[in-house]
């Protein structure tokens, strides 16, 4: 009987065939874009100005990279592979932290000022860099931060979300743990460093994941406080190949650029795919 | 909730809490608190110097066309975003959802475009329908439709919806997998031994106890698509043509940025925060809600 209602819900035969199909097409449809920027890249100038191009991979891959890589447009790309990675490992280290210390405080101690600090940092979950660009591109360039590496990951990491996180988590952590090292005589920090940090160890995993993501990403911002190519990101350094007047851009450069970019994010979503589901759905909780 | 056990001391903890407190009150509440004061003053055509002006610029940006306008257009990408990633998401779920086996498989392929900057997303689908080079734009050609995003601006925003919706729909996707899995697979059999047909099922019982999640990414999704956005449409149009595609952030990033209109910039800043503070609001109600469910 209950193998017999399972088949009525699970679809089999024809329509589990028809499943794959759909699934397939699904795939398909949302893939499309990546693979024909991966032909693009592959591919001669010659044969992307007259319309259509193909369809298929040419042999021009090692070309078109080797191109961008050591002398893209306007700066070689590795240069802003580079810049995107210290920017992305900065926030996502930086904001970890941080995060990680003013959490342990907020749930370990009693100390005057607590909750109204607690309801500080709430505040700044609610404003995206986005919306004070203006004031805080002031601030940027009063410390002189224009084009450097802090510039880029500080503003970035003013954001509570991620204490927010190891709040919740930490308020899980069984009270017997705090009781014993604190009759063992243990100071504060040792049990920070040898039972919080360990035990929080998958969340944080989790959260690089995110975090880095989030970092790597990244446009407005890179975009506003860097115009030295030397420092642009790789993300927002697409948008500089683009030439001004009326010429043909350069696809396969640029295309083989926006592989390049993508890269590094679809590995650590795709190879850590179980963390960043799970960072995910924390984040968001 | 707290801990009944907590150390004690001040020096410690202030000191663990300092470099938050430092990056948050130098990067965060300093500019936010400029955005406010800013957004009360005009600056004299030479930059010299100050005018208060009260609320002035909030009543000059209220009746001004261009940024009502781009209220419209806001609401207009942001509910289309919104749904465009949403439905075939919700789609792509619940078939991956009947299959017992190879599902795993389809989600790693989906969550790819989740990994794409919304930037690198705009220069995939702009050279898609590029008007010179476009493998789209040139078959929509050979089918007798003129593709021009550049001067039509409602091919403009179709173009900037579905680039902005494409990474969303893996997101969404990976949100209603989960849900789908969650709903007790009892129910749904004993609605079949009921001889409710897969549609039917889908319905009058999936549907509604979805809908928490559909909830939740309705929120996050309109709030994606206010902020996140900024890279597709600055890669794929710069707001154009005639400002069909300015969005409200992109406003404040052309008006304080390449105008240099700071008052303006700033009284813009201040109506997003209430925006962001309303949505903020509106999600921490349905999360107490999801708590008591």
């Amino acid at each position: 009987m209950a193998r017999e209602v399972h088949g009525m819900v699970e679809k089999r035969g024809s329509g589990l065939w028809l499943t794959h199909v759909f699934m397939i097409l699904g795939v398909l449809v949302i893939f499309f874009p990546i693979w024909l920027a991966f032909v693009a890249s592959t591919v001669t100038q010659a044969d992307i100005i007259r319309p259509p191009m193909p369809v298929w991979p040419g042999d021009q891959l090692w070309t078109n990279y080797k191109n961008a890589l050591f002398s893209g447009i306007n700066v070689p790309v590795g240069t802003m592979l580079l810049n995107s990675l210290i920017m992305a490992i900065g926030i996502a280290v930086g904001k970890i932290i941080i995060s990680l210390l003013s959490a342990f405080a907020i749930v370990y101690f009693k100390f005057p000022g607590r909750n109204l600090f607690f309801w500080l940092i709430f505040l700044t979950l609610m404003l995206p860099v986005e919306v004070r660009i203006v004031p805080t591109y002031e601030v940027v360039a009063g410390f002189g931060m224009l084009n450097s590496y802090s510039g880029l990951i500080f503003p970035l990491i003013a954001s509570a979300t991620a204490t927010f996180l190891f709040r919740q988590f930490f308020l899980t952590i069984p009270d017997e743990l705090a009781e014993a090292a604190r009759v063992d005589g243990a100071r504060p920090m040792r049990f920070f460093w040898d039972i919080v940090v360990p035990m929080s160890r998958t969340n944080i995993a989790a959260l690089f994941v995110i975090l880095f993501i989030y970092g790597w990403n990244q446009y407005l911002w890179p975009l506003l406080i860097t115009t030295d190519p030397e420092m642009n990101t790789i993300v927002m350094g697409i948008k500089q190949m683009f030439p001004s007047g009326d010429d043909f851009a350069h696809w396969p450069t640029i295309m083989a650029t926006s592989i390049l970019a993508m890269i590094p994010p679809v590995i650590v979503v795709v190879g850590m795919q179980r963390l960043f589901i799970r960072g995910l759905v924390d984040s968001e909780k | 909730m707290e801990k009944r056990v907590k150390f004690r001391g001040w020096l410690l903890p202030a000191l663990l809490i300092a470099p938050q407190v430092v990056i948050s009150a130098v990067f965060f509440f300093y500019p936010a608190g400029q955005a406010i004061w800013q957004s009360l003053f005009i600056p004299d055509p030479f930059g010299l110097s100050m005018q208060y002006v009260g609320l002035g610029n909030f009543e000059f940006l209220l009746s001004d066309p261009f940024y009502r306008a781009s209220f419209v257009t806001t609401a207009i990408f942001s509910i289309l975003v919104t749904l465009c990633s949403m439905i075939p998401a919700l789609f792509l779920a619940v078939i991956a959802d009947r299959l017992i086996k190879g599902s795993g498989v389809y989600r790693t392929l989906l969550i790819w475009p989740y990994a794409v900057a919304p930037a690198v997303a705009g220069v995939l689908w702009l050279f898609m329908f590029n008007t010179r080079v476009g493998v789209v734009s040139w078959y929509l050609g050979q089918l007798g439709y003129d593709w021009n995003h550049v001067l039509n601006g409602g091919e403009a925003m179709g173009l900037v919806v579905i680039a902005s919706a494409w990474g969303r729909i893996s997101y969404n996707f990976l949100f209603f997998f989960a849900a789908l899995q969650a709903v007790p697979k009892s129910v749904i059999e004993a609605a079949a031994i009921d001889g409710a047909h897969f549609w039917r099922r889908f319905w009058t019982i999936v549907l509604p106890l979805l809908s928490p999640t559909t909830f939740f990414l309705l929120v996050v999704n309109i709030v994606y698509s206010f902020f996140e956005t900024f890279g597709v449409i600055h890669t794929i149009t710069g707001g154009g043509p005639q400002q069909t595609t300015t969005i409200l952030v992109y406003k404040v990033y052309s008006d304080g940025f390449v105008s240099q209109d700071l008052g303006s910039s700033s009284a813009q800043s201040v109506i997003l925060l209430i925006v962001v503070g309303l949505l903020t609001v509106l999600q921490f109600k349905f999360i107490e809600k999801r708590v008591h469910y």
